[in-house]
């Protein structure tokens, strides 16, 4: 079983629910796809037996003494990367997108491109089992690339030794990383907060989702910091034909938790949250993926 | 003077910062844009009440092939540098791939048969509002199932503002959305959480802003709620720790009704205005 967290909203709770799922079985496939903010090897410390290059796409570069600044190029550009500065043709790095068309037009050939290969890929074991995450460099761009690559790792890893659940700890957002995370999984689980902003991504969320054909669960996470918030979820969750997972309270014991390296399950495991987790993870486990 | 809040971790309180930011010193009757860059997730204009006064549609330019004039010559295809353009040159069928198409051009330059044209399609909105007096909110919003925010996102921030202060709103990470937004502020705010994944993330925005020669500072939000590796990496790195928000129920709770906190606590409002004026005196350079 292929299950990805994810939420639109950053910070409701993804990566320490996606921890305790990943510490409730002794044998499990752990995937960190928020390759923009990969947190879950702080509290994994993985070893790492593979590390693969990513290349997030290139970089357009100006020979400037081929260049005749006739700015060609920048009529060209539809990205906005090209521009005159005092009569010298510049292009901005971090605003290329990288297609290449500059460096095919220029009279002079002055132009060439470079490759960004700052992105890694890493595959390792951890105390439960196998985890592969992926690490995008600072500024650069087409994540849900490697987050394809990063899940490819996983499957690949996971039929290899035999590890039936995969746990995909997802980006925040609805964006093209958000996208490849859920693509093709069993289940997806948004978890959500009671909050005006919560419901609001939410929506978004399941609107995205819902192109894509996946069982789709919601988890709300601080169901007590806003109760009549948490009770429009409820109904939202109904009115969108959604399973609700199941509700959790707000505990500073998952602060503590993450301090100390440990999942909450592993840090408390006696306690009512604790619990309210596992059964969350047997709930979505147990019903068989209605396409 | 443009001032962007980011942070690397999803969810530490950009909005809330933002949102309360704008209201304190917007409350001095000094006029100010807010601009929400979270294309993925806009949130701002919960918090507010305004009128739209004008919506702008983002679109980019993908190709449409005539498979009657195409010659199956494979040069778009080579062009393509998203591997946008499938075909079968047995079975004379071409299509652009929509989703990884980045509308740049390259294959209707590359086109030599008159094969290829091309159309409007849409990424998402810029809309603005006004909200009384004189203060004005810009949203970016990504139409939903749109890959990339950063076309939208980078049409809310060239909208023409005509405040002295302008606050961005900044999407979570460090990956291209937030240095297209960063790239036009004079100061960056950063704001996370004293927890190991805070910190992580942190030290990642830090480096990002290194290299990009920015001036900032860090707000630490929920700051009774974890532990002191945050603010030992601060010291060792000599950020200045611009302010500090306790957890409180009360905050959250406003929040997640979509109101302003600074709106029922007036030293909160003040302490948010405070902090700004020392930005603007510490690192004021011009209001361009």
């Amino acid at each position: 079983m292929e299950l990805a967290v994810i939420s639109g909203k950053g910070g409701t709770g993804k990566s320490s629910i996606s921890a305790a799922f990943a510490t409730l079985s002794e044998r499990v496939m752990v995937v960190d796809c928020d390759v923009d903010a990969a947190n879950l090897y702080l509290l994994f410390h993985p070893t790492i037996h593979k590390e693969e290059i990513y290349v997030a796409g290139e970089s357009a570069i100006i020979d400037e003494s081929k260049c005749t600044d006739c700015g060609l190029c920048m009529t060209y550009c539809r990205f906005d990367a090209i521009s005159e500065v005092n009569g010298k043709i510049i292009i901005n790095e971090t605003t290329c997108d990288g297609c290449h068309l500059c460096s095919r037009i220029c009279p002079e050939q002055a132009i060439t491109m470079v490759e960004n290969n700052k992105s890694r890929m890493y595959s390792g074991d951890f105390r439960n089992g196998k985890m592969v995450y992926g690490k995008l460099a600072p500024g650069e761009e087409n994540s849900g690339k490697l987050v394809a690559m990063v899940r490819d790792e996983a499957r690949k890893t996971a039929k290899e030794n035999n590890l039936d659940t995969i746990v995909i700890d997802g980006p925040p957002g609805i964006g093209c990383a958000v996208i490849s995370s859920i693509t093709g999984v069993d289940n997806v689980l948004i978890i959500t907060e009671p909050s005006l902003s919560g419901i609001h991504d939410l929506k978004r969320t399941v609107e995205m989702t819902s192109k894509f054909n996946i069982k789709t669960w919601v988890l709300i996470n601080k169901y007590d910091l806003n109760e009549t918030a948490t009770k429009q979820i409820e109904d939202l969750c109904v009115h969108l034909n959604i399973n609700l997972a199941g509700k959790l309270p707000f505990d500073k014991k998952f602060v503590s938790a993450m301090i100390n390296c440990q999942s909450i399950v592993e840090y408390a495991p006696e306690s009512d949250v604790s619990k309210k987790i596992a059964q969350v993870f047997e709930k979505i486990n147990q019903k068989p993926a209605e396409r | 003077m443009k001032i962007a809040i980011g942070s690397g971790k999803g969810g530490t309180g950009k909005t809330l910062l933002s949102t309360n930011l704008f209201y304190a010193i917007h409350k001095q009757n000094q006029k100010i844009t807010l601009v929400d860059c979270d294309s993925e997730e806009p949130n701002d204009m919960l918090f507010f009440k305004g009128e739209m006064v004008k919506t702008k549609t983002v679109t980019q330019k993908n190709p449409v092939i005539d498979s009657e004039k195409c010659v199956f010559c494979d040069k778009c295809n080579e062009w393509c540098n998203y591997n946008a353009i499938f075909y079968v040159k047995e079975k004379k069928v071409i299509r652009v791939l929509e989703d990884l198409c980045h509308g740049c051009g390259a294959c209707s330059v590359a086109c030599e048969f008159g094969a290829i044209t091309e159309k409007d399609v849409e990424l998402g909105v810029v809309n603005t509002f006004k909200v009384p007096v004189d203060s004005t909110i810009i949203e970016t919003r990504l139409k939903v199932g749109v890959y990339t925010p950063v076309p939208v996102l980078k049409a809310g921030i060239s909208e023409k503002i005509d405040t002295d202060h302008v606050i961005f709103d900044s999407p979570p990470g460090t990956s291209c959305p937030f240095i297209q937004t960063v790239e036009r502020a004079d100061y960056v705010i950063l704001i996370t959480e004293p927890t190991p994944f805070g910190l992580s993330d942190l030290r990642q925005s830090v480096e990002t802003l290194k290299t990009m020669n920015k001036k900032y500072g860090v707000v630490v939000n929920r700051a009774d709620l974890g532990d002191n590796a945050l603010y030992d990496y601060l010291k060792s790195e000599n950020i200045p720790l611009l302010m500090e928000i306790p957890f409180s129920k009360k905050i959250a709770e406003v929040y997640s009704r979509g109101e302003l906190y600074a709106e029922h606590d007036e030293a909160f409002a003040q302490q948010l205005y405070s902090l700004y004026i020392k930005i603007l005196k510490n690192h004021g350079i011009s209001s361009n």
